[in-house]
């Protein structure tokens, strides 16, 4: 539970990736953080250098490489680990929650759990029941209900800069909406809410898709009127993935979906868009990934995504052309022509 | 003289959890009717001048007494009070004066005619329990059934005094007796059956007092008052009254501040979380969450009471099947109705008379259908298991302590759109328990396996399509269904081991035998029956609503893609 010696709150934070130290930095403007770092060594060094991810840390962090630290001292959790890992912290993390404890997540991305014994095949596709969003993840393993999302353009090096920005956070319960508002929000950081907590995190992990699209058409030297192009078709083919997996249409047209598919499709800081550019600049998805410091989590969503919309029967072009891109089946410029003669009939057949 | 070792088979007797009457919580709620009627009245008097949806109090008075008035000229009940009319024209008139007063005082007389109209709805929904009247109606049940159970099955002229047939013979009570018996001895127990028929009712109240329990107390819709010889049966079973008609947030508030109250106070209470009986004969997906939530709230406000020793409530679902439900009929009629609309066309093929009930009553004596009621496993008030200490158990069996969900701040706190949430989780909790411990009869399989069939042949017909099918359509091969009847047979044996459903012990005979028992049992009572075999030895559906009616009582399985 919350520290009662200090006179201000302490809240957690789990994982000092840029995104993770971005959030850990506002919150501390109000609040006391304790920020988890899974790497003994890594912790030590932030401890000392007060750096993590580049970024430098304000005074009121205080490093734990013990996660029963952060689940017996804080009532507010912000996990804010890549998706691969999330399940595994969280059961880690889980026998420490109780359930007063409100856990507010950061992570873009999604957690395919196939139970020991199924296999997939023809028969037994991938499908929704295989796979889930980080909220998902935390109601499966632990007792804790009040549970909610951060999603919106959250360029982390911008946020370090002090630049105007927002944020939504996501959650079913009003309570946890006002709780995140309360310990984000200032004058340079707006935040907003939305009960639509699922539809709020597919904006976020699906985006990452189209990110790779959007480095891509830079990387083959291609212009605005080929990104536009690629971001409003990303943004159809987003809300018809969303919609069939149970967020609805409203959550796109906002902050956290157009919003933060702008940012990234438009920004050469985020990790999904230099995936993208360097394929198109002939890398392979391994050479990449070998030297990338972070996790870009759209590789691993298109994946999901693709298999996803094939046992749903939904059509998506862009996920499926990255899919093969990703997997050596196409080349940058095969997949160019083939989006030109991709029989798109109505622009708009959502609303 | 060596003994064979055969005993006679005893059948399990429950002794009542609480001997002295006087103890049981709704006998001190009887006692204390009018300081409970005050309490009622108190808590939802607050609640309603905390809440205003938008509205000014005046316009919810004027809304009310609108409505009520309306209701008296247009739909009055034998049951309702003689001065009914001239209390509502008393509550208009006095609001009218309100206009009058000086700015200062109008709020105060608003609020003297809503508390006058809370108490007076409070006063008309509180049960009337009396302890020599819930003996004689409990006596007359068991003794009425098994008397005539015995008449009818035992052959003889003496056989009405035989006591070779109980009740329980025909009634199979399965799933966790025990930990209910012993969890309502350390806390308060909510039941949530599902509901099909009107005989859930007097089935559940048999089903408690057999299981030694103490009454219930249970919602009973106004109009059962209406005829004395009901009003007798029902206030002596702690019942309370909820009248349908009346629909304005201040009745609702002060039926939802009853349960609660009772609730907390440690009365045992029954809801058909489904609102109505199932109209189409699926297993209640959506469920009415007004009562639901009130155990919620019981649940928080003892927490935030200062007593040391702290009720805890426990739900319990319980699943009820037969292979018939005697409203079937209409049941399904009036679902698909609402749900087809123009595209439907009724055909009048049957109808409820109280000769068709008698008959039933006497064909359901005599003939071999079974009912079977399943005790599922309790739940806390978030849907978590409960063990029989009555401690919450989280996902990996630690026991947690659920006070914690309604902290904020280290401290228990209301807030209402948090248990709103509660409310919903816990609905779906429920609807999964109801799945998990519904039986599955044979009866049940024919049905599904018959209409998933008949779909599959005519596929490009929509469900109001395949209702219409011609004679001709409607038979199928015997060996083709046998093979299909295996198929799902086998699926639902699977989905047993991981205790997904419950399956009845008849069908686990030979696969023939199963089908011939679905076959003699689907709708036994009916006009006409839904799937019969014909000469041929074919299945041959003679009414395809019915077998609708009957085949959605396996949706939910995911058993349509065997299909």
């Amino acid at each position: 539970m919350s520290s009662k010696t200090s006179s201000k709150k302490l809240v957690g934070v789990i994982g000092a990736g840029s995104f993770g130290t971005a959030i850990a930095n506002i919150l501390a403007e109000k609040s006391n953080v304790l920020l988890y770092v899974r790497d003994e060594n890594k912790a030590k060094e932030i401890a000392t250098t007060r750096v993590s991810s580049s970024q430098k840390i304000e005074e009121n962090i205080e490093i734990t490489t013990n996660l029963a630290d952060i689940g017996n001292r804080c009532e507010i959790i912000f996990p804010i680990v890549p998706s691969a890992n999330f399940r595994t912290m969280i059961r880690k993390l889980a026998p420490y929650l109780k359930p007063y404890h409100v856990l507010i997540h950061g992570t873009k991305g999604l957690d395919l759990n196939i139970p020991e014994g199924e296999v997939l095949s023809k028969e037994n596709p991938l499908s929704r029941k295989y796979v889930r969003t980080m909220s998902e993840v935390i109601l499966e393993e632990t007792s804790v209900l009040r549970v909610g999302c951060l999603a919106g353009p959250n360029l982390a090096r911008e946020i370090q800069e002090r630049q105007p920005a927002a944020t939504v956070v996501a959650s079913h319960f009003e309570e946890v909406i006002d709780e995140g508002q309360k310990l984000l929000k200032n004058d340079r950081f707006m935040v907003y809410g939305s009960n639509d907590l699922i539809g709020i995190e597919f904006c976020g992990v699906l985006k990452n898709i189209i990110a790779i699209g959007s480095g891509a058409v830079s990387g083959m030297g291609l212009g605005e009127n080929t990104r536009s192009l690629l971001i409003s078709r990303g943004m159809v083919e987003m809300i018809h993935i969303g919609n069939a997996l149970g967020g609805n249409t409203k959550a796109f047209i906002g902050l956290a979906g157009v919003g933060d598919l702008i940012a990234t499709c438009s920004s050469s800081l985020s990790r999904n868009y230099t995936v993208g550019y360097r394929l198109a600049k002939g890398e392979t998805i391994d050479e990449i990934k070998a030297s990338m410091e972070e996790v870009a989590e759209g590789i691993n969503t298109t994946i999901i995504i693709k298999q996803l919309a094939d046992s749903l029967n939904i059509r998506v072009p862009i996920t499926e052309t990255l899919h093969k891109i990703i997997h050596g089946k196409m080349t940058m410029a095969e997949s160019h022509t083939y989006f030109m003669k991709f029989p798109f009939r109505a622009e708009i057949d959502f609303i | 003289m060596k003994s064979l070792g055969i005993k006679r088979k005893t059948k399990k007797k429950y002794k009542p959890i609480l001997k002295n009457a006087k103890t049981w919580p709704v006998m001190q709620m009887a006692k204390k009717r009018k300081e409970f009627v005050q309490l009622v009245t108190e808590e939802s008097y607050d609640n309603l001048l905390e809440l205003r949806r938008g509205k000014s109090l005046r316009e919810e008075l004027e809304m009310t007494i609108f409505r009520e008035k309306q209701r008296v000229k247009n739909n009055p009940w034998k049951v309702d009070p003689a001065d009914d009319f001239a209390y509502w024209e008393e509550q208009h008139e006095k609001l009218m004066q309100v206009e009058n007063l000086p700015e200062e005082e109008k709020d105060g007389a608003l609020r003297g005619i809503l508390r006058d109209i809370v108490s007076r709805y409070s006063n008309e929904i509180a049960g009337n329990f009396i302890h020599s009247h819930y003996n004689v109606t409990r006596t007359l049940v068991t003794i009425g059934f098994s008397r005539l159970l015995n008449a009818a099955r035992v052959k003889g002229p003496w056989s009405i005094f035989s006591n070779q047939l109980d009740l329980d013979d025909k009634i199979h009570i399965k799933g966790r007796t025990d930990e209910l018996r012993k969890l309502a001895k350390i806390g308060t127990v909510v039941m949530v059956p599902t509901h099909y028929s009107n005989m859930d009712s007097v089935l559940i109240g048999w089903v408690i007092q057999h299981l030694g329990l103490p009454p219930f107390i249970y919602g009973a819709g106004l109009n059962l008052f209406n005829l004395k010889i009901f009003a007798y049966f029902m206030n002596s079973v702690g019942a309370y009254k909820v009248d349908r008609r009346k629909k304005n947030p201040l009745y609702l508030e002060t039926l939802k501040s009853y349960s609660t109250i009772a609730i907390r106070e440690g009365c045992h209470s029954l809801f058909f979380p489904g609102g109505t009986r199932s109209r189409s004969g699926k297993i209640e997906k959506q469920l009415k969450l007004g009562l639901l939530g009130t155990a919620i709230e019981a649940q928080r406000q003892v927490f935030q009471s200062e007593e040391d020793d702290q009720n805890k409530v426990f739900i319990v679902p319980v699943t009820i099947n037969y292979h018939f439900v005697l409203e079937a009929p209409s049941l399904i009629n009036d679902y698909l109705k609402r749900k087809g609309q123009q595209r439907y066309y009724e055909e009048n093929d049957e109808y409820t008379t109280s000769y068709k009930i008698s008959k039933f009553l006497l064909k359901f004596f005599t003939k071999g259908s079974d009912i079977s009621v399943s005790i599922g496993d309790a739940l806390d008030v978030l849907g978590n298991r409960v063990d029989t200490k009555g401690n919450s158990l989280d996902k990996n069996g630690q026991v947690i302590d659920i006070k914690d969900y309604f902290k904020s701040n280290g401290e228990v706190t209301e807030n209402h759109q948090r248990e709103q949430e509660y409310n919903r989780i816990l609905g779906r909790q429920i609807v999964k328990e109801f799945h998990k411990h519904n039986r599955v009869f044979s009866s049940h399989m024919v049905a599904y396996v018959a209409f998933r069939m008949l779909g599959r042949i005519h596929k490009h017909l929509d469900l109001y399509g395949l209702l219409r099918l011609q004679d001709e359509d409607l038979i199928i091969p015997y060996e083709d269904f046998k093979k299909q009847f295996v198929v799902v047979l086998n699926a639902l044996k699977k989905l047993q081991k991981q205790q997904e459903v419950g399956l009845a012990d008849h069908l686990f005979m030979d696969v023939d035998e199963v089908i011939t028992h679905g076959l003699k049992n689907v709708g036994m009572y009916h006009a006409s029956l839904p799937v019969v075999k014909n000469k041929k030895g074919n299945i041959e559906v003679q009414s395809m609503n019915l077998l609708y009616f009957y085949h959605n009582k396996l949706l939910g399985y995911e058993l349509e893609n065997l299909f």
